[in-house]
């Protein structure tokens, strides 16, 4: 373990921390409203730790679905990891699989987002580095769960004070980081827009979470085609 | 302050299921040396994830659009901006919010 690379990797977590505490607050308060004990919910960001994922636990907790409805729908939710999981793959090559499985363990989309800004701008990911960043992603959503779940029946409005944009800001600011350090202008922003257009789209038929994987799987390949013919 | 049985048998199958897409394709892929093809594929998802999640979070994936959705539209195209501009992902994230506050306050 290097010191110095799992700082930076501390450090380089800060700016998504606002956003998380926010949306792991108000995790934190839609669990306790489905009648989640605080040991239940300390469990439950500890061991699934995905924002999307503990939403739909708690609201089909609620409704009363099966066990397995609730496993297969977050099964379904959290599949795009999958994809992430992949593109983070080529820059752990000579890590050991149990190094790349704790490393996978903590994955999310705010750490995807930041290690792919570190690779795009570094060109590599130490392994240290990677570890700093995904513990303390991972303490600040458990204490955001844990907080909402304690303080927040004395706040009337989670989603107030502009605190629910800080998440979107941060997918903005990764987005926008992602592009200028990867200097790939023309490919980016019609990878980008791609994506976005699939996925708004397919998000009106289906669910948001298949939305996200098709947005994924088709401008990525539009990219890559884009790539081949230049 | 305890754990239901049927609550800790959910969410341990929760677990399971989000565990396994997360580490299997570090494990197994980080172990072959992958055509070119499939690097260019894979170097496009981060671009293509986080354009999906922003056109989500601001456009919405219910599909109704109104006014609120246009401030946070709004906030969003300004934000991107501030994004290119500082170069910091901290400064981004606090101009998001700040923007998003005013902007509601003024438009709404």
């Amino acid at each position: 373990m290097d010191k110095q690379q799992f700082m930076n990797g501390v450090k380089d977590c800060v700016p998504t921390l606002l956003g998380y505490l926010s949306i792991g607050f108000a995790a934190g308060i839609i669990e306790k409203t489905a009648g989640l004990s605080i040991a239940e919910i300390a469990l439950l960001s500890t061991l699934v730790y995905a924002g999307s994922a503990q939403f739909i636990f708690a609201g089909m907790i609620t409704a009363s679905s099966t066990a397995a409805g609730i496993v297969a729908t977050i099964f379904f939710v959290n599949l795009r990891h999958l994809l992430m999981s992949a593109a983070l793959s080529p820059y752990f090559r000579k890590l050991s699989p149990v190094k790349n499985m704790l490393i996978g363990s903590l994955l999310t989309d705010e750490t995807f987002g930041v290690a792919s800004n570190q690779a795009a701008s570094e060109n590599k990911i130490h392994p240290s580095w990677m570890h700093g960043l995904n513990v303390t992603a991972y303490l600040n959503w458990i204490l955001a769960n844990v907080a909402g779940a304690v303080f927040g029946q004395w706040i009337t409005d989670p989603e107030g004070f502009g605190l629910d944009f800080a998440l979107p800001a941060m997918f903005i600011g990764l987005l926008a980081l992602q592009m200028v350090s990867r200097k790939k202008y023309a490919v980016d922003i019609t990878v980008g827009i791609s994506a976005a257009i699939v996925g708004v789209g397919c998000g009106l038929l289906f669910s948001s979470s298949i939305a996200i994987i098709a947005a994924t799987l088709s401008a990525a390949t539009i990219g890559s085609v884009i790539e081949k013919w230049k | 302050m305890e754990i239901t049985w049927s609550v800790f048998v959910v969410i341990v199958g929760a677990a399971l299921v989000t565990f396994v897409p997360r580490v299997l394709p570090l494990m197994v892929l980080s172990r072959f040396e992958l055509p070119a093809w499939a690097m260019r594929w894979l170097g496009h998802i981060p671009i293509a994830v986080m354009a999906a999640l922003v056109g989500q979070e601001l456009l919405g994936g219910g599909g109704s659009f109104n006014i609120t959705r246009n401030v946070d539209l709004l906030a969003g195209i300004l934000t991107f901006f501030v994004a290119v501009k500082t170069r910091s992902l901290l400064l981004t994230v606090l101009f998001g919010v700040i923007c998003a506050l005013v902007l509601r306050f003024v438009m709404i």
